[in-house]
C-alpha cells in the first residue's frame, strides 16, 4: 500500500515532465534530448528563490513557466527551425534534432556547472508528514503531486477542447494536411515546443522540492521521460499519464524491494517489454 | 566479390606502409607522444567501427561506453583465471552478443528507439554491475599485469587495421550493398527482398565487438577498474563527435576527425578543465550547422570544384 501511494505520487510528477516532452516530440516533432536540462534549470531557479528569499516553489512556478516558454520558443526559432527547413525527410530531421539538442544539453550542463558548481542541491520545503491511509508521506511530495494533477488536467482540457489545442493535435496527427486547412504549422510547432519546455521546467521546480538534483542529472530525467512517452504512445496525453504512473510505481517497488540504485534499470525493463510487446505504445494504434 | 583492381592494390600497399610507419612510433617519439598515440589509436578503432554501422544506416549509436566498459570488466574479472590472450576474443564475443540483444530489441523498429536505448545503455549496465558488487560485497577490481603502454599501442594499432580491413570487406560484400540501400531508402530495401533488420543487427555487432575489445585492451592501463570509470558516458559522445567531424561517408573519414579532435581535446582539457562539457556541446553544434558532412564533405566539395574548374579551362 505504502509502495503504491509513493509510486503514485512520484508517477504524477513524472507525468508532468513526460507531458512536456510529449508536446515537443509528439506535436512539434523535435526529439529534444535537452529536455532534462530544462527540468534541472527549473529546479535550480526554485532552489535559488527558496534559499535566497524564501519564496515558495509553488509561487516560483509562475515565474519559471513564462520564462521557460520564452526561452524554449527562442531555442526553436534560432536552432531548430533551420533544421526543419533543411530536412528533406522526417528521418533526416530526427538525426539532426538529436545531435543539436544533444549539443544543447551539453552546453546547458556546462553553463549550469559554471554558474552553480557541481554540487548536489536540495532544500527543505514543506517537509512535514501527511497521513494518507494509515501511512505518512512528505507534504512536499503530496503538494507536488496535486500541482502536477492540476497542470496535467488543465493541459488535457486545453488540448482536447480549445481551438489552439486542436491545431496542436492536428499538426501532431497530420503535419502536411494541417496546412491545407489553414493551420500555420511552423508557428504552431514553435508554440508546442515552447509550451513543452515550460511544462518541463515547471515539473522541475516541483520535483526539486523532494528530490536532490545536480547539474548533470538531467539526462536521467530525459531518459525516463522518453520511456514514458514511448510507452504511452507518442502524442497521446492519456497514455503518457498512465505510463508515468506505472513507471513511478515500478521504480518505487524496485527501490524498496531490491536496491535503490536500480531505478534506471527498472525503467529499462519496462522499456524493453514495451518495445517487444507493443512498440506503438499502450494506447497507440499499430502502424502498417 | 570482384577481383581487385590495380588501384585497390595500390591503396592496400599505401595503407600497409602507413601502418608500418605508425607502428614505429614507440622508437621515434617520447612517452608523451606515445600516450597521444594510444588515444588516437583507441578513438580510431572506436570511431571507425562506429561509422561502419551509423554511417550507412544513419542510426546514432550512443552505446560505445557500454561495450567498452563490458570489455574492461572482462579483462578485470578474467585476468585472475585466464591467460590475457584468451580475454580479447571473449570480450569481442560478449560485445557482439550484447549488441545483438540490443539490436533484436530495437533495430526492428524505427531509429529513434535505438538512439534512446543506446543513450541509457551504459548507465543501465553500470547500475547492474554496481548492484552486483553491492550484493557480492566487492568494490573495484585491480588489474595488475606486465603489459606496458607500448604493448597497448601495438594491440590497438593492430585492431585499427582489422577494423579498416573489415570495413573495406563489408563495403565490397552483399551486406555492405544491402546497407547502402537501407541508408538511402529503407522501404525500397524491404521491397527488393532485403531482410533489413537482420542486416542492421549483423552490422551493429561489429562496433559492439570492437568497442568491447578496445575496453579489454585498455583495462591494464587503468590498473584499478570501477563502474563509474569503466562506463564513463563521455566516451560515447566523443566517439560520435569524432566520427561525424571526419565524416561517415568514407571508410577513412573518421580517422580525419580523430586526429585533429584528439589534439584539440588535449588542449581544451589542459586549458579549460572545468568547461569541457560546455565545449563538447559547442563542438556538436558546430558539426550540425557548419559541417554536416564532416571534413570528408569539405574535401569532396573542394575536389569537385577543382575538377569543374579544370573542365572549364
Amino acid at each position: 500500500m505504502d509502495v503504491i501511494v509513493t509510486g503514485l505520487l512520484l508517477g504524477g510528477t513524472y507525468a508532468l515532465i513526460a507531458m512536456g516532452l510529449n508536446l515537443q516530440y509528439g506535436m512539434a516533432r523535435i526529439m529534444n534530448l535537452a529536455n532534462g536540462e530544462m527540468l534541472v534549470a527549473g529546479g535550480f531557479v526554485a532552489f535559488w528563490f527558496w534559499t535566497g528569499s524564501q519564496v515558495s516553489p509553488l509561487l516560483t512556478v509562475f515565474l519559471v513557466a513564462p520564462v521557460a516558454f520564452l526561452f524554449n520558443w527562442l531555442i526553436y526559432i534560432i536552432f531548430l527551425r533551420p533544421l526543419v527547413k533543411r530536412a528533406k525527410s522526417r528521418g533526416q530531421l530526427e538525426v539532426d534534432a538529436i545531435l543539436t539538442t544533444f549539443g544543447l544539453s551539453f552546453v546547458a550542463v556546462g553553463l549550469m556547472l559554471a554558474f552553480f558548481g557541481g554540487d548536489y542541491f536540495s532544500y527543505s520545503y514543506l517537509s512535514t508528514p501527511v497521513n494518507i491511509l494509515g501511512d505518512t508521506y512528505g507534504a512536499n511530495r503530496v503538494t507536488a503531486f496535486l500541482s502536477a494533477v492540476i497542470i496535467c488536467g488543465a493541459l488535457w482540457l486545453w488540448l482536447a477542447r480549445s481551438r489552439a489545442g486542436m491545431t496542436i493535435r492536428a499538426i501532431s496527427v497530420a503535419p502536411d494536411s494541417a496546412r491545407l486547412v489553414g493551420i500555420d504549422v511552423r508557428k504552431t510547432a514553435a508554440l508546442a515546443f515552447a509550451l513543452g519546455g515550460a511544462v518541463t521546467a515547471t515539473g522541475g521546480a516541483l520535483i526539486s522540492t523532494f528530490l536532490t538534483l545536480d547539474a548533470s542529472t538531467g539526462v536521467i530525467f530525459t531518459l525516463k521521460a522518453l520511456v514514458i512517452v514511448i510507452m504511452g504512445g507518442v502524442g497521446d496525453v492519456r497514455g503518457t499519464i498512465v505510463a508515468a504512473v506505472l513507471l513511478g510505481m515500478l521504480e518505487t517497488f524496485v527501490a524498496r524491494v531490491i536496491d535503490p540504485g536500480l531505478t534506471l534499470a527498472a525503467a529499462y525493463l519496462l522499456f524493453v517489454i514495451i518495445l517487444l510487446w507493443r512498440p506503438q505504445g499502450l494506447f497507440g494504434r499499430p502502424t502498417t | 566479390m570482384t577481383a581487385l583492381s590495380s588501384r585497390d592494390w595500390g591503396n592496400l600497399a599505401l595503407c600497409t606502409l602507413a601502418l608500418i610507419a605508425a607502428a614505429c612510433l614507440p622508437w621515434t617519439a617520447g612517452a608523451y607522444s606515445l600516450t597521444i598515440g594510444v588515444t588516437i589509436a583507441m578513438y580510431t578503432v572506436l570511431a571507425t567501427s562506429w561509422a561502419l554501422f551509423s554511417g550507412p544506416t544513419h542510426y546514432i549509436s550512443l552505446a560505445t561506453a557500454a561495450f567498452f566498459g563490458v570489455g574492461a570488466y572482462v579483462t578485470g574479472i578474467g585476468i585472475q583465471h585466464l591467460p590475457y590472450w584468451a580475454l580479447l576474443p571473449i570480450a569481442g564475443v560478449m560485445g557482439a552478443l550484447m549488441a545483438a540483444l540490443v539490436g533484436l530489441a530495437t533495430l526492428r523498429l524505427s531509429g529513434v528507439y535505438f538512439v534512446i536505448f543506446t543513450l541509457g545503455l551504459a548507465e543501465f549496465v553500470r547500475q547492474i554491475i554496481t548492484w552486483g558488487q553491492n550484493v557480492s560485497g566487492t568494490k573495484g577490481i585491480y588489474v595488475l599485469t606486465s603489459i606496458t603502454e607500448v604493448h597497448i599501442y601495438w594491440q590497438l594499432l593492430g585492431l585499427a587495421a582489422v577494423v579498416l580491413l573489415l570495413g573495406w570487406l563489408i563495403g565490397r560484400s552483399r551486406l555492405g550493398f544491402a546497407l547502402r540501400i537501407i541508408g538511402d531508402d529503407e522501404a525500397v530495401a524491404k521491397h527488393s527482398g532485403i531482410d533489413t533488420a537482420r542486416a542492421k543487427i549483423l552490422l551493429f555487432m561489429v562496433p559492439g565487438a570492437m568497442a568491447s575489445i578496445t575496453g579489454a585492451i585498455l583495462a591494464p592501463r587503468y590498473v584499478y577498474i570501477e563502474p563509474s570509470l569503466a562506463f564513463t558516458p563521455m566516451l560515447s559522445f566523443q566517439v560520435v563527435i569524432m566520427a561525424l567531424l571526419g565524416g561517415t561517408g568514407r571508410l577513412w573519414g573518421p580517422l580525419v576527425g580523430v586526429i585533429p579532435f584528439t589534439f584539440l581535446w588535449e588542449a581544451i582539457s589542459a586549458s579549460f578543465p572545468n568547461q569541457t562539457t560546455l565545449l563538447l556541446g559547442l563542438c556538436f553544434l558546430v558539426i550540425v550547422y557548419l559541417l554536416p558532412k564532416g571534413f570528408v564533405g569539405l574535401i569532396d566539395a573542394a575536389r569537385k570544384r577543382m575538377n569543374n574548374a579544370e573542365g572549364f579551362a
